[in-house]
C-alpha cells in the first residue's frame, strides 16, 4: 500500500467520526432527528473500514523493511514557542492498529444497538453525536504520537464519558455520577500530568519515538542516569491509568457511571475507555521494565482490584452492576499481567502480551454481556433488579444465548475467548512465581488471581441463572408481553456473541497471530510461547467450580444460597455495601475538603475583611476621639476647663517654685 | 510616524469623543432614545474593535521591541510625554480589550436606569483600559490607571446590586491603595533616573544596572507588586473581587473579569519586572508560593459558594494564580546565572496565554450568569437545576465556556495552565505539585456547579416562566465567547506568534539587568539622600 494511500487511512479514522459528530451535532436536533444514527453508522463503518486496512497494511510488509518503524502522519504545529514544538500527529503501529480495530469494530455494533435502544428517547442526536465524538477522541488517543496529545485525548474521552454519563441528566442520580466519574479521574489525570513534567524534565521530549525507543545509547544513559526518576515517572503513569481504569482505590466512579445508556455502558465502561490506562501502561513498557518497584505497585493494586472487586460483584443485584465491578475486576487482571513484567527481560513480552490479549478478548465478551443486560432492561422496562425477574430464556432466546456466550467468556470456559486470555496472564503471573527476584510476592498475586478466577465465575453465572433460569417472572413495568430484542439490537448481540466464542482459538495462542502482530511495538519483541497445559486444566477447573457453585444455590437449592448467606454474615454485608467505599472516602476525603473550603471562606470574611474592613474605619475612629469630646455638654466642657485650669495654675506655681 | 500616533490616539480617544456626543446629543426619556444610545454604544465598540485590528495589521511579530512608537510633547517641564506604543504583551491584550468591551456592550441591554450616565461611563471605561495598555511613559500610564477606576467606581456604585455602595468604596479604597503605592514607586524612579517618567528608558537604565540600587529595586518591586496584585488580584489582596462582582452588573463583572484584572498582570510585566530585574529575582520565591497559594486558597474558596457570581470570582483568583507563577519562575544558579531560559519564557509565555484564556472563559461565564440572572432575578446555586431543559442552547454554551475555565484539552485553559506549570516544575517542584493539584479542585468546583444550575430533574426556584432561551443578541454574545474560547485551544499559536519575541527579549534584558546590578557595589537608597519631596521644578 503506497505510503499517501497510508496517510488518508490514518487521517480517515478519527475524521470519519468527527465529521459525523459536528453534523450531527449542527443538524441533529432539527434535521435529523431519528435519523441521526445513519451519520454515526457511516463515520464509524468509514473508521472501521480504514482501521481493518490499516491492520493489513501496516504488516506484514511494513515491518519487513524496518521493525520498529512506525507510521506517522505529520498534522499541523499545534504549539511553536521557543524551543517547544508541540504537533498534532498521528501514529500508528501494531498496537495501535489492533486497538483501533477493536475499538471501531465495537463502536460500530454498540453504534447499531444503539439505535434500537435509543428509540423514542428525545436526547437522540445528542446520543448519537456524542458517541461520534467519542470514538473520534478515543481513536485519537490510540494514536497519539506523545504524551501531550494522549493527554488531551485522555481528557477528551474522559468529556464524552462525562457527558455519556450524564446523558439523563434529569436524573439527580446520572448527573451525580457523572461529576463524580470527571472528579475522580480528573485525581488520575493528576497523576499523568506529574508524569508528563517528569517526563519532558527527564528526556526533554515528549514524543514516543524518542521517550520510549529504547535503542539509542543517548536514551540508555538517560534511563540510567536517572533510575529513580523513572520509578517516580512509572508510579505516576500509572496513578493516570488507575483513574481511567478504575483501579482500586479510584474505582469508586465506575459502578456510579452504569447510571448512563446502557450501550455507553457496553462501549465506554467496559471495552474501550476504561482500557485506555491498561493500553497506556502497556505502551510505556519500555520506561516499566527500569522500574520494577513500579511493575511490582501495578501488579500489586490490580490484584486487590481484581479481589475486592470480585466480591464486591458477589452479592449485587443490579445486574449492570454485577457487570461493572466484574469489568474493575478485570481490569485488575490485565495489570496483574502487565506487572508480571518484572520477572525478567524474556518475560516482559509475553506478560505485556497477555495484558493486551485479554484488553482484546474482554471487549467483545463484556460489551456482549453490557448489551444484552441492555435488552434485558429494554424488555422489562427499565428495570435491571434480578430480584424482579427471572426465567427469561424463553421469553428472549437470542439475548439467552448470546448472554450465555458471553457469560462462559467471562467465566473462563475452554475454548472460548475468555479462557485463552486469562490463561496467558496465569502463565505470566506463574513466570513471576518461578522466576526473576520477587517470586513470593508472585505467588500470593496468582492465588489471588485464581480465587478471582473462580469468584468470577460464580458471580456471572450467579447473574445468568438468575436472569434468564427459575420460573418466569417480570415486573409490572414491563407490561404484558415482554419481548426479544429487534433485529437492530439482536445481529449486533449475535456478532458479537460469535466473536467472543471464537476470537480466541482464531487469534490466540493456538495460532500465535494476536502474538506475533503484536510484538512489532516498540518496547516488545518476537517470542514463540507454548501452551499451558497444566495451567489450562486449572482454568478448566476453576470455571466449572464456579459455574457449579452458581447452579447448585440458584438454580438446583435455592435455599443453599439464602443458607451460604446467612453463614457469611459479616463479608455478607461488605459484599452487598461495596466495602462502604463511597462512605469511607466521603468521610476521609470528601468531608475535609468542604471543611478546608468553608474555612477560606471564614478566613477571607474574618481575618482579610476583618483587617480591610478594620482599615476603612480607621480614619472614623480618629475622627471620633476627638469628636467625643465636642458632645456639645456645656457640663463636660466645664469640667474640663476646670481640670485645664487647675493644671495650668499647678504648672505656674510649680515652675515658679522652681525658680 | 503621525499614521502611527493617530491610529493609536483614535483608538483610545474614540470611546470619549463618542462619550461626548452621548453626552450632548442624547436623552433619556424614551424608549427610542434608549434604543439608539445602545446601538451607539455598541457601534462605537465595535468600531474601536476594527481600529485595534488595524493595530493588529501593522503589528510585527517578528520585532521585539515597541512599535508604533508615537511621541508628542505633553507636560515638559516635567518631563512627560504622551508617549505610546505596543508590542508583543500589549498586542494581545489590547485585542482583547476591544473584543470584551465590544461584548459586553452588546451585553448591556440589561441596564434599564439611566442608560444615557451608563454607556458614557462605560466608554470612558474603555479609553481608560486602552490607555494603560499604549501608554508607554510611566506618567501616562498612571493617569490612565486612574482615569479607569472612576467609571468603574460609578459603574459599580450607581448600577450595581443591593450591596453596591460597600463593594463599589471596597473596590474604591483596594484600587486607591494600590494606585498610591504605584504613585511611590514612579516617583521614586522618576527622581532616581534623572527625571525621567519614559518606560523604555527606565528599562534600559534598569538593564545597565547602574541606575537603580538593589535597595531600592526591592522597595520598589514591593510597592508596585503590591499595586498590580491587588488588581490581579492575588491572595490577600482579593477580597475587593467577590464583592464587586456581585454587585456589578452583567457587562461590567465581564470587563471586570476579562480586561481589568488582566491589567494586574500587565503592570507587573511591563513596569514591576523590567524596572526592577533585582527586585524580581529577590521576590520570585515568594510571588510563585503566593500564585501556587492562591490557585488552591481560590479554588478551595469557590467551592464553598453558594452565589454563583461569587463563585466565579472566586474562580477567578484561582486562575490568575497561574498568571503570576508563570511570571515569576525565574531560576538563578549560585553565580546568579540563569537556569533554563526557555523555562521562564514558556512560564511568561502561558502566564499571557493565561491572562487571554481568563479573560475570555470568565468574561463568558459571567455572561452566562447575567443571561439567567436577567431572566429569575437571583443567583443562589441551591435554588437552581434543570436550566438544561428549559435553555438547551444556552446550557450547551455556557458548559463549553465552563468546561474551558476548567482547563479542558482544546478549550483556552488547558494551555496557558500546561505551560505555566511545566515551567514551574524547573523552579520549584514541590510549587508545581501544588499547583497542578488545582486541576482536582477545579474540576471538583465546575462540574459541582453545572450539576447545580444545568442539569437536575427541574428548576425549582423563583420565576420558572421566565425561563426562556436566549435571544439573538444574547446568542451572538455566548457564540462569540464559546468559538473564542474554541479556537485559542485548537490554534493558541495565533497569540503566541505575536507574543514569543517579546518575551524572549524580556527575559533576556532582565538577566543582564540581575546580573549587572548584582555586581554593583552597594550605594545608599537615594530618595534618603535628598529631600524626601524634591522641590518642583521652576516654572
Amino acid at each position: 500500500m503506497s505510503e499517501s494511500v497510508q496517510q488518508l487511512l490514518m487521517w480517515l479514522i478519527p475524521g470519519a467520526p468527527l465529521t459525523a459528530a459536528i453534523l450531527i451535532a449542527l443538524f441533529g436536533p432539527k434535521v435529523l432527528r431519528g435519523q441521526s444514527h445513519w451519520l454515526c453508522w457511516l463515520g464509524i463503518a468509514t473508521a472501521f473500514g480504514c482501521s481493518l486496512a490499516l491492520l493489513t497494511s501496516i504488516t506484514p510488509e511494513g515491518f519487513a523493511v524496518d521493525p520498529s518503524q512506525p507510521a506517522v502522519v505529520i498534522g499541523y504545529e499545534w504549539i511553536k514557542v521557543g524551543s517547544l514544538d508541540i504537533r498534532i500527529d498521528l501514529r500508528a503501529d501494531a498496537m495501535t492498529s489492533i486497538m483501533l480495530s477493536m475499538v471501531t469494530g465495537v463502536s460500530l455494533l454498540v453504534a447499531i444497538f444503539g439505535s434500537g435502544y435509543m428509540h423514542h428517547d428525545p436526547g437522540y442526536p445528542r446520543f448519537f453525536a456524542a458517541v461520534s465524538l467519542f470514538v473520534f477522541s478515543m481513536c485519537m488517543l490510540v494514536l497519539a504520537g506523545s504524551f501531550l496529545m494522549l493527554f488531551v485525548f485522555w481528557e477528551a474521552v474522559g468529556l464524552c464519558s462525562y457527558l455519556l454519563i450524564g446523558f439523563w441528566f434529569r436524573k439527580p442520580s446520572a448527573a451525580a455520577a457523572a461529576k463524580k466519574a470527571f472528579v475522580v479521574n480528573r485525581i488520575g489525570d493528576f497523576g499523568l500530568l506529574m508524569a508528563m513534567f517528569l517526563i519532558w524534565r527527564t528526556f526533554g521530549s515528549l514524543d514516543f519515538d524518542w521517550v520510549l525507543n529504547s535503542g539509542s545509547t543517548e536514551w540508555q544513559m538517560i534511563i540510567g542516569a536517572n533510575r529513580e526518576t523513572i520509578t517516580l515517572i512509572c508510579l505516576c503513569l500509572f496513578l493516570g491509568a488507575m483513574g481511567k481504569s478504575a483501579q482500586f482505590p479510584l474505582h469508586v466512579w465506575l459502578p456510579d457511571a452504569m447510571e448512563g445508556p446502557t450501550p455507553v455502558s457496553a462501549l465506554i465502561h467496559a471495552a474501550t475507555m476504561v482500557t485506555a490506562g491498561v493500553y497506556l501502561v502497556a505502551r510505556c513498557t519500555p520506561l516499566f521494565v527500569w522500574a520494577p518497584t513500579a511493575q511490582l505497585v501495578v501488579a500489586g493494586v490490580g490484584a486487590a482490584t481484581a479481589l475486592i472487586a470480585a466480591l464486591t460483584a458477589l452479592m449485587q443485584y443490579d445486574l449492570k452492576r454485577v457487570m461493572a465491578y466484574s469489568t474493575v475486576s478485570q481490569l485488575g487482571f490485565m495489570f496483574m499481567a502487565l506487572g508480571a513484567a518484572a520477572a525478567g527481560p524474556e518475560y516482559v513480552t509475553p506478560a505485556v502480551t497477555a495484558a493486551m490479549f485479554h484488553l482484546f478478548t474482554h471487549a467483545f465478551f463484556k460489551a456482549l454481556l453490557f448489551l444484552g443486560s441492555g435488552s434485558v432492561m429494554h424488555s422489562m422496562g427499565d428495570v435491571i433488579d434480578m430480584r424482579r425477574f427471572s426465567g427469561l430464556r424463553r421469553v428472549m432466546p437470542t439475548t439467552h444465548w448470546t448472554f450465555l456466550a458471553g457469560a462462559a467468556a467471562l467465566a473462563g470456559v475452554p475454548p472460548l475467548s475468555g479462557f485463552f486470555s486469562k490463561d496467558d496472564i496465569l502463565a505470566s503471573l506463574s513466570a513471576g512465581m518461578t522466576h526473576g527476584d520477587h517470586r513470593l510476592y508472585f505467588a500470593i498475586i496468582f492465588l489471588v488471581a485464581v480465587l478471582t478466577a473462580v469468584l468470577t465465575a460464580f458471580y456471572t453465572f450467579r447473574a445468568y441463572f438468575m436472569t434468564f433460569w427459575g420460573p418466569e417472572k417480570f415486573p409490572e413495568e414491563a407490561g404484558a408481553h415482554p419481548h426479544e430484542a429487534s433485529p437492530v439490537m439482536a445481529i449486533p448481540l449475535q456478532i458479537l456473541a460469535l466473536l467472543a466464542i471464537s476470537i480466541g482459538f482464531i487469534v490466540g495462542p493456538l495460532t500465535h497471530r494476536f502474538s506475533s502482530y503484536l510484538a512489532h511495538t516498540m518496547g516488545l519483541s518476537e517470542t514463540h510461547p507454548h501452551l499451558h497445559w497444566g495451567l489450562m486444566l486449572l482454568s478448566t477447573a476453576i470455571a466449572a467450580s464456579g459455574i457449579y457453585a452458581a447452579f447448585v444455590m440458584y438454580v438446583r437449592s435455592p435455599a443453599k444460597a439464602e443458607e451460604a448467606r446467612l453463614r457469611s454474615g459479616r463479608l455478607y454485608d461488605l459484599s452487598q455495601n461495596k466495602f462502604y467505599f463511597d462512605e469511607i472516602l466521603t468521610t476521609l476525603v470528601v468531608a475535609p475538603l468542604r471543611r478546608l473550603a468553608a474555612l477560606s471562606v471564614s478566613f477571607d470574611r474574618t481575618v482579610i475583611d476583618g483587617a480591610v474592613d478594620a482599615v476603612g474605619r480607621l480614619p472614623r475612629l480618629l475622627s471620633q476621639a476627638p469628636a467625643r469630646l465636642h458632645g456639645g455638654v456645656v457640663g463636660n466642657y466645664a469640667l474640663v476647663m476646670l481640670l485645664a485650669a487647675t493644671a495650668a495654675v499647678v504648672f505656674v506655681v510649680q515652675a515658679l517654685g522652681r525658680q | 510616524m503621525n499614521n502611527d500616533l493617530a491610529l493609536l490616539s483614535w483608538t483610545i480617544f474614540l470611546p470619549t469623543a463618542a462619550a461626548a456626543v452621548l453626552g450632548v446629543g442624547f436623552r433619556d426619556e424614551n424608549p427610542n432614545s434608549i434604543r439608539a444610545m445602545r446601538w451607539f454604544t455598541a457601534g462605537v465598540t465595535f468600531v474601536t474593535m476594527i481600529l485595534s485590528f488595524l493595530i493588529y495589521q501593522r503589528f510585527d511579530p517578528a520585532q521585539a521591541g515597541m512599535q508604533l512608537v508615537s511621541v508628542k510633547s505633553w507636560i515638559p517641564s516635567w518631563n512627560v510625554e504622551y508617549r505610546l506604543g505596543v508590542d508583543g504583551i500589549s498586542m494581545p491584550l489590547i485585542l482583547l480589550t476591544t473584543v470584551i468591551t465590544f461584548l459586553s456592550a452588546l451585553a448591556s441591554w440589561s441596564i434599564t436606569r439611566q442608560v444615557r450616565g451608563y454607556m458614557i461611563l462605560f466608554l470612558l471605561l474603555e479609553t481608560g483600559m486602552l490607555g494603560v495598555f499604549m501608554a508607554l511613559d510611566f506618567f501616562l500610564f498612571y493617569v490612565f490607571w486612574e482615569v479607569m477606576l472612576l467609571p468603574m467606581y460609578f459603574l459599580i456604585g450607581i448600577w450595581g446590586g443591593p450591596r453596591r455602595e460597600y463593594a463599589a468604596i471596597k473596590f474604591f479604597l483596594y484600587t486607591l491603595a494600590g494606585g498610591v503605592l504605584m504613585l511611590i514607586a514612579m516617583l521614586m524612579f522618576y527622581f532616581n533616573s534623572g527625571n525621567n517618567f519614559n518606560l523604555v528608558e527606565l528599562a534600559e537604565m534598569a538593564r545597565a544596572g547602574t541606575v537603580f540600587s538593589r535597595e531600592m529595586q526591592i522597595i520598589a518591586f514591593v510597592l508596585l507588586f503590591i499595586g498590580f496584585a491587588i488588581k490581579l488580584p492575588s491572595f490577600p489582596f482579593h477580597t475587593w473581587l467577590p464583592d464587586a462582582h456581585v454587585e456589578a452588573p452583567t457587562p461590567i463583572s465581564m470587563i471586570l473579569a476579562g480586561v481589568l484584572l488582566k491589567m494586574g498582570g500587565y503592570g507587573i510585566l511591563r513596569i514591576a519586572m523590567p524596572l526592577c530585574p533585582y527586585g524580581t529575582q529577590v521576590a520570585a520565591y515568594a510571588l510563585v508560593a503566593i500564585g501556587a497559594f492562591s490557585i488552591i486558597y481560590g479554588a478551595f474558596a469557590a467551592l464553598a459558594q453558594t452565589d454563583f457570581k461569587r463563585l466565579v470570582a472566586y474562580s477567578s483568583v484561582s486562575h490568575m494564580g497561574y498568571v503570576l507563577i508563570g511570571m515569576a519562575v525565574w531560576k538563578i544558579g549560585e553565580g546568579g546565572e540563569l537556569i533554563g531560559r526557555d523555562y521562564w519564557n514558556m512560564g511568561i509565555n502561558g502566564a499571557m496565554f493565561q491572562m487571554l484564556a481568563h479573560g475570555v472563559s470568565s468574561a463568558g461565564m459571567f455572561f452566562m450568569v447575567g443571561v439567567v440572572y436577567d431572566r429569575v432575578h437571583h443567583r443562589d446555586l441551591n435554588q437552581f437545576g434543570g436550566l438544561m431543559q428549559k435553555m438547551p442552547l444556552y446550557s450547551g454554551f455556557a458548559i463549553v465556556l465552563f468546561f474551558a475555565g476548567l482547563g479542558l484539552p482544546g478549550l483556552c485553559g488547558f494551555i496557558g495552565e500546561v505551560f505555566v506549570v511545566l515551567s514551574s516544575w524547573n523552579y520549584s517542584p514541590l510549587l508545581a505539585i501544588i499547583a497542578a493539584s488545582g486541576v482536582i479542585l477545579t474540576a471538583a468546583y465546575i462540574l459541582w456547579t453545572i450539576q447545580r444550575v444545568y442539569l437536575g430533574p427541574e428548576y425549582r426556584g423563583p420565576h420558572p416562566e421566565a425561563l426562556s432561551e436566549m435571544n439573538e443578541r444574547e446568542f451572538s454574545v455566548a457564540f462569540t465567547l464559546s468559538a473564542l474560547a474554541v479556537v485559542l485551544g485548537i490554534v493558541p499559536n495565533t497569540m503566541f506568534r505575536l507574543m514569543e519575541n517579546t518575551t524572549d527579549q524580556l527575559t533576556r534584558t532582565m538577566q543582564q539587568g540581575y546580573e549587572a546590578t548584582r555586581e554593583e557595589p552597594a550605594v545608599e537608597l537615594s530618595l534618603t539622600q535628598e529631600s524626601p519631596f524634591p522641590a518642583l521644578p521652576n516654572r
